[in-house]
């Protein structure tokens, strides 16, 4: 069974926000609401990063945890969502986010704030699908429709990857090993340690540092 | 009398001290999930064009994903 997830390479993302403009036409977000964002890291300086930030559909989603009315769920394929009509704009989910995910609308004046608004990956709500209700409150239902989220697939350089974890995880490991660098970083091994498809951990080509199969302990170490 | 009952006081005041750390509670709040209480939704595959057929679906969408995949793409 899928679980859906987000990756961003660093290395490839541009700051171009065409992930962020395809997310706000998509789903046609109002002005103050940004379900997705790019984040750079020592801008303007030799070396800067970029990385595109939504909502990471948790496993064990803090959001979830904290809301008082319990207004989310959690689909067959991992993606979490929530419903609007129970939403009550508390804020407890912005707090309790680490991603910052949750956005609220400035309905009124005094800074009253709306429904809690958020990436649904693409997903839509508990409407019926791709009904105009369900459009008009959570955004367009691609995930019905056969697609992935439009920010992953308009991405320029393929930097924002979005879909089943274990695909985009071979997607991504395939990317590290062939460009030979990546391989080096804390955690690696822990996370992306299995060869690719056909491939041999350690072969040639692969990235400096890759290990060669050895069991890392829980938590990773520099491979 | 007067000085056995003292330090009998004193005694049980510093053993109360003593243990008042014992009673000591964890102060970390313990989230627990909640359950759902809104409407309930339809899985993805469950509408057209694939009325619940589940393989179909993730057939759709595994082509899709490796469409993210520029070295398979390369290839063709």
């Amino acid at each position: 069974m899928a679980r859906m997830k987000f990756l961003c390479d660093a290395e490839r993302c541009i700051e171009c926000n065409s992930c962020v403009t395809a997310c706000k036409q998509e789903h046609e977000i109002p002005w103050g609401v940004n379900r997705r964002r790019v984040v750079t890291l020592n801008d303007g300086v030799p070396g800067e990063r970029s990385i595109s930030v939504a909502c990471m559909h948790c496993s064990d989603a803090p959001c979830m945890a904290v809301c008082p009315v319990d207004c989310f769920y959690k689909t067959e394929e991992g993606v979490v969502l929530h419903d609007k009509d129970l939403c009550i704009g508390c804020g407890y989910c912005f707090y309790a986010c680490p991603f910052g995910a949750p956005q609220f609308p400035q309905t009124g004046a005094f800074g009253v704030r709306g429904k809690m608004d958020k990436c649904t990956f693409c997903a839509g709500g508990p409407e019926p699908d791709r009904s105009a209700a369900e459009f008009q409150k959570y955004g367009r239902n691609r995930l019905a429709e056969g697609k992935l989220p439009a920010c992953a697939e308009m991405c320029s350089t393929k930097a924002l990857l979005g879909g089943d974890g274990e695909v985009i995880a071979n997607i991504y490991r395939d990317r590290v090993l062939r460009r030979g660098k990546g391989g080096e970083v804390w955690g690696w091994a822990t996370a992306y340690k299995l060869p690719p498809s056909g491939g041999q951990p350690g072969a040639p080509g692969a990235a400096p540092g890759v290990a060669p199969t050895s069991p890392q302990p829980a938590g990773g170490t520099k491979s | 009398m007067m000085r056995a009952r003292t330090t009998g006081l004193a005694a049980f005041a510093v053993v109360a001290l003593l243990v008042a750390g014992c009673g000591e509670r964890p102060q970390v709040v313990n989230y627990k999930q909640g359950k759902y209480q809104g409407k309930p939704d339809t899985p993805a595959y469950a509408s057209a064009p694939y009325n619940g057929n589940r393989q179909q679906w993730d057939n759709a969408i595994d082509t899709r994903a490796q469409h993210q995949n520029e070295y398979v793409r390369l290839r063709d």
